[in-house]
């Protein structure tokens, strides 16, 4: 045993997860991140744009990991996409929090809830008595037992990347652990 | 488990405390008015998480990761130090502006004492490794590591360590309530 342990997804991906993408993918992407951080926010259109790339070759996993403390809008932004999960609207939830970072207090989340045509009440009630919270702490702990150690954390193929988080660096190590050869 | 040793692929630069020995006291202040006292925490394990500045992107990820890890330190009643060759008022501002819940330790006069006495003290550039160390209830080091400078161990390691601790008190043991520096009895 080390105090060093290594950097693999602890915790695999499975049904409880937000998945992009077919089971039968060549390769996976799981980012922990959070809504308020503005590395997470850069990597949002490179991740997108991966998915467009890469099409049914990658299956993608986002999981929570709000650093609350530094972001005191995280842990409502994350359990907002949560409850739009329960109306089957996460990833619109998901891409409106990213695309609007600056303003993710709790009448914002519920406009937004609203635009996307979620049903504000039982929305609103998922928020109020916290319905997701030990959802997103779940995933925050499986990312911290898994080396999770700031956000955006990347695995691909269940370990960590730890190279830069840009399009070109990652299309380049998605590829090569999708088999193919020259990106 | 009776060993805990330091990952063998990455050289240790340093003489970093081996795990069995017995960590070397220290006073430092958490605040301009009061001391931090390390063997005030016996009865309960100690994280000594050395990093080597307040300000730097590396370290600061680090400390708001243990911040937001602080709970789980809590559930094995585990205390955390961070430490660092800045000084008090440097660190006041630090924690304030990352929303510590634990007191960062200033390193500072003699500046890098506390680190030599761990090892992980850098000559050449005058700060601290970054480097982790987790104590028992007795004093004793347990893992210790030393990461490479820029690179953030992350908690993983130190949950996995103060799992394998073999009594870290439950929550029904005396340790549970007890306040570090007040009496068990």
């Amino acid at each position: 045993m080390s105090i060093h342990a290594t950097s693999r997804l602890i915790l695999p991906v499975s049904e409880r997860d937000h998945i992009r993408g077919p089971a039968t993918a060549l390769v996976s992407l799981v980012e922990y991140g959070d809504y308020e951080c503005p590395f997470c926010g850069a990597a949002y259109p490179v991740v997108e744009e991966l998915q467009q790339v890469l099409g049914d070759r990658l299956r993608f996993v986002f999981r929570h990991f709000p650093l609350t403390q530094m972001h005191p809008h995280a842990q409502g932004a994350a359990e907002a996409a949560e409850a739009a999960g329960a109306q089957d609207m996460f990833w619109e939830m998901h891409a409106t929090l990213y695309t609007h970072q600056h303003a993710l207090d709790g009448a914002h989340l519920i406009r937004y809830a609203i635009a996307l045509g979620l049903d504000p009440t039982s929305f609103r009630h998922a928020l109020g008595g916290r319905s997701y919270e030990k959802r997103v702490r779940e995933d925050f702990l499986s990312g911290v037992r898994s080396g999770v150690n700031g956000t955006p954390t990347f695995f691909i193929d269940g370990v960590r990347y730890d190279g830069p988080p840009d399009f070109d660096s990652l299309l380049a190590v998605l590829a090569e652990a999708a088999g193919e050869t020259g990106g | 488990m009776s060993t805990y040793p330091i990952r063998p692929s990455i050289p240790n630069p340093t003489a970093a405390l081996a795990p069995g020995t017995a960590a070397p006291e220290f006073r430092l202040p958490s605040t301009p008015d009061l001391i931090v006292i390390l063997s005030e925490f016996r009865g309960s394990p100690v994280i000594l998480a050395f990093y080597p500045a307040d300000w730097s992107p590396v370290c600061g990820d680090q400390m708001t990761l243990y911040n937001e890890v602080l709970p789980e330190f809590r559930r094995f009643h585990a205390a955390l130090l961070g430490i660092s060759v800045d000084g008090v008022w440097c660190h006041l501002a630090f924690a304030k502006d990352r929303k510590l819940h634990f007191p960062p330790l200033p390193d500072f006069e003699p500046k890098g004492a506390v680190a030599r006495t761990c090892g992980v003290h850098r000559p050449h550039d005058g700060n601290c490794e970054r480097a982790l160390f987790v104590i028992d209830s007795e004093g004793i080091v347990r893992p210790s590591y030393v990461s490479p400078i820029g690179v953030n161990p992350g908690a993983d390691g130190i949950l996995t360590a103060l799992e394998a601790l073999p009594t870290t008190g439950g929550p029904n043991s005396c340790q549970s309530t007890r306040h570090p520096g007040s009496s068990c009895r």
